[in-house]
């Protein structure tokens, strides 16, 4: 049973999804969700735990030996990510009853679990994976349940929304496809660890860079890195509050392993680093990023937009620390992928109270809510200060880590420009701040009635919150697993 | 002669520029669809000659053969056609409810649209409107 951990990881919520469809009852289908999310869940502590004690596993599928077969590696960074993105989903999930009831139509629940499994399995195949064109495979088993999950909106502009992000998401994906196609023609393997051997010899030919190009291309696209971010806010601004909480908590975590694999362990750190100038590259779009995301989010009146906008400014942050590229850069890079995991999970998820209780989230439904919601808003409040990284929060820790690598590596331009960069959101939460603390609510104020959001909803994101603050004191857990997996990154790919 | 023996990458490259030209240019939805699918089956065309072995028969175990072309794209793009037609159902399936919400297929329409819906400030549910508060 242990051995085959690897492929239970990816199977078991593929399996799953079609059998949502054979359950009719919507309390029954979100029970079974949630507990196949809770037992990948155990499948990957347990892995992570493996990884961490004895190395890198393998896993051939269906017993065929490796290049010929499609083989599973996990080693300490994509057991990290599947650890997120399982716990994050969980969490998501255990909110998801009370929002999804309200939001939508009951024919539309049990086609809504089984569309979030079968991206949830998607996601994680692709984290799982040692098979470049298995990555595409699961991208699109991903991206296409991801579309229709976004066209599930109530608002018309879903649509809209899931048809852009399916022309650029496609367009994107067969960027990878056509990569990987160009790697299969000079090297004639598609097993990323054979792929890390041979491409080192062939790193002066031009399909080479060709490939690494539209790879490069193809993952942007879907990483939502700055000048590829378009489809992003309306995508996460339309979608079911779930919808949104799930993507922004894992999907572009996802995009950012991919773009980690595929520089530093398939093409290799001398090939995307010496011979590329990719670094500056990623830390130039990733502060256009920082700064022209945010300054956009102050001026959103629609909040779970605002929010989408922040995200793209986060994926910068942590775009820069990949660009800086050294060990404690790209430790900073995995803590924030951790921890903006964390702080969008929880903020999405306030939203979805929200939603639930107000009907929307524009600036409007937020005045007063200090003293209508306190515990809601309280909630947003500490999401809110983890996302400017102040001390005590994990957002303070990543941005610190972030700021020591450009320090060292005397970037001292770039050091100024990621605290400059706080300092807007700072700006943006603040509006929300005070509108809900400094503005009288709605309606009567005589009666202020205090109208919470449903615990189901509250719960869960308060849990997320709360893991904000803990993991912002006891770094422990992420500080010595980041660590690692930066070290075992620039040590090359194999072992 | 390099451009004549390679005629096949530039029939992908005349057929992915052509696909990518009509997704950005084309307000049509369904051109847009269209212009999709062919930017896919340039690629799909890539894969299969890349397989192509000079001289190659099928790869089949027959007699009197012992040169056969690689199977492995061919079986590779199988799977990416399978997700390219998925992706078009998709596709085709959001334009339908998109014609059904907006009334039209056109872009410039849908974003006019768009920008109408922006504009008009939702009302506040569900309590009623009131004149904001004098106490603080």
């Amino acid at each position: 049973m242990l051995a085959h951990l690897p492929i239970l990881q990816v199977i078991l919520p593929l399996m799953a999804a079609p059998s949502c469809l054979l359950i009719r009852r919507t309390t029954l289908v979100w029970l079974f969700t949630l507990a196949v999310s809770i037992a990948a869940l155990v499948v990957s502590v347990l892995l992570l735990q493996q990884v961490y004690a004895a190395g890198p596993i393998t896993y051939e599928l269906g017993g065929w030996k490796a290049p010929w077969g499609i083989e599973y590696r996990i080693d300490l960074l994509n057991a990290w990510v599947l650890f997120i993105v399982t716990a994050l989903s969980s969490v998501v999930l255990s909110a998801a009853h009370t929002s999804v009831q309200k939001e939508l139509g009951a024919s539309q629940q049990t086609v809504f679990y089984a569309l979030y499994l079968l991206c949830f399995a998607g996601l994680l195949g692709i984290v799982a994976t040692g098979d470049a064109f298995n990555v595409f495979v699961f991208l699109e088993i991903s991206s296409l349940s991801t579309y229709a999950l976004i066209a599930l909106g109530k608002d018309r502009r879903a649509l809209w929304a899931a048809f852009q992000y399916l022309i650029m998401g496609t367009i994107g994906a067969t960027f990878i496809l056509i990569g990987i196609g160009f790697l299969y023609m000079m090297t004639g393997t598609l097993n990323m660890a054979d792929l890390a051997e041979r491409i080192p010899p062939l790193s002066e030919s031009s399909t080479v860079l060709a490939a690494f190009a539209f790879i490069f291309v193809g993952i942007c696209l879907k990483l939502a890195l700055f000048p590829l971010h378009l489809w992003l806010p309306n995508a996460y601004s339309c979608a079911p509050s779930i919808v949104t909480a799930f993507l922004a908590a894992t999907a572009t975590k996802v995009a950012l392993y991919l773009l980690l694999r595929f520089t530093f362990t398939v093409f290799g750190v001398d090939f995307s680093r010496a011979q590329l100038p990719l670094d500056t590259l990623l830390i130039g779009l990733g502060l256009v990023g920082v700064f022209a995301a945010s300054i956009v989010a102050i001026y959103q009146a629609n909040i779970k937009r605002m929010l989408a906008f922040s995200s793209v400014a986060q994926i910068g942050y942590m775009v820069v620390g990949i660009g800086i590229g050294t060990a404690t850069a790209l430790q900073a890079t995995l803590l924030h992928l951790f921890n903006h995991a964390l702080m969008k999970g929880g903020l999405f998820l306030v939203l979805a109270g929200l939603v639930y209780q107000l009907g929307g989230c524009r600036i409007e439904h937020f005045r007063g809510l200090g003293r209508t919601m306190p515990w809601t808003m309280a909630a947003i409040v500490v999401g809110g200060i983890s996302l400017i990284g102040m001390p005590l929060t994990v957002g303070f820790v990543s941005k610190w880590y972030l700021i020591a690598a450009a320090i060292e590596q005397q970037f001292w331009g770039v050091a100024v420009l990621v605290i400059l960069g706080s300092l807007l959101a700072v700006a943006y939460i603040w509006k929300l701040v005070e509108a809900a603390y400094f503005q009288a609510p709605q309606g009567d104020q005589g009666a202020v009635e205090k109208r919470e959001a449903p615990l189901g909803i509250l719960l869960p994101a308060w849990l997320l919150i709360a893991a904000n603050i803990y993991f912002g004191i006891d770094t422990r857990l992420p500080v010595e697993v980041s660590t690692a997996a930066a070290q075992f990154l620039l040590g090359g790919g194999a072992q | 002669m390099l451009l004549a023996s390679h005629y096949n990458y530039w029939i992908v490259i005349a057929l992915m520029m052509i696909g990518l030209y009509m997704v950005i240019a084309q307000g049509n939805l369904v051109k847009k669809i269209i212009g999709l699918n062919i930017f896919q089956t340039s690629v799909f065309i890539f894969y299969i000659s890349v397989g192509k072995v000079d001289g190659g028969g099928a790869p089949i175990l027959s007699e009197g053969e012992s040169l056969y072309s690689n199977p492995l794209p061919h079986v590779l793009i199988l799977t990416a056609i399978v997700v390219g037609i998925a992706t078009t159902a998709l596709a085709l399936a959001l334009t339908i409810r998109i014609k059904r919400a907006y009334g039209s297929i056109e872009e410039r329409d849908i974003q006019a649209a768009e920008a109408r819906q922006e504009q008009a400030v939702p009302e506040i549910h569900p309590q009623p409107q009131a004149p904001a508060g004098k106490e603080k």
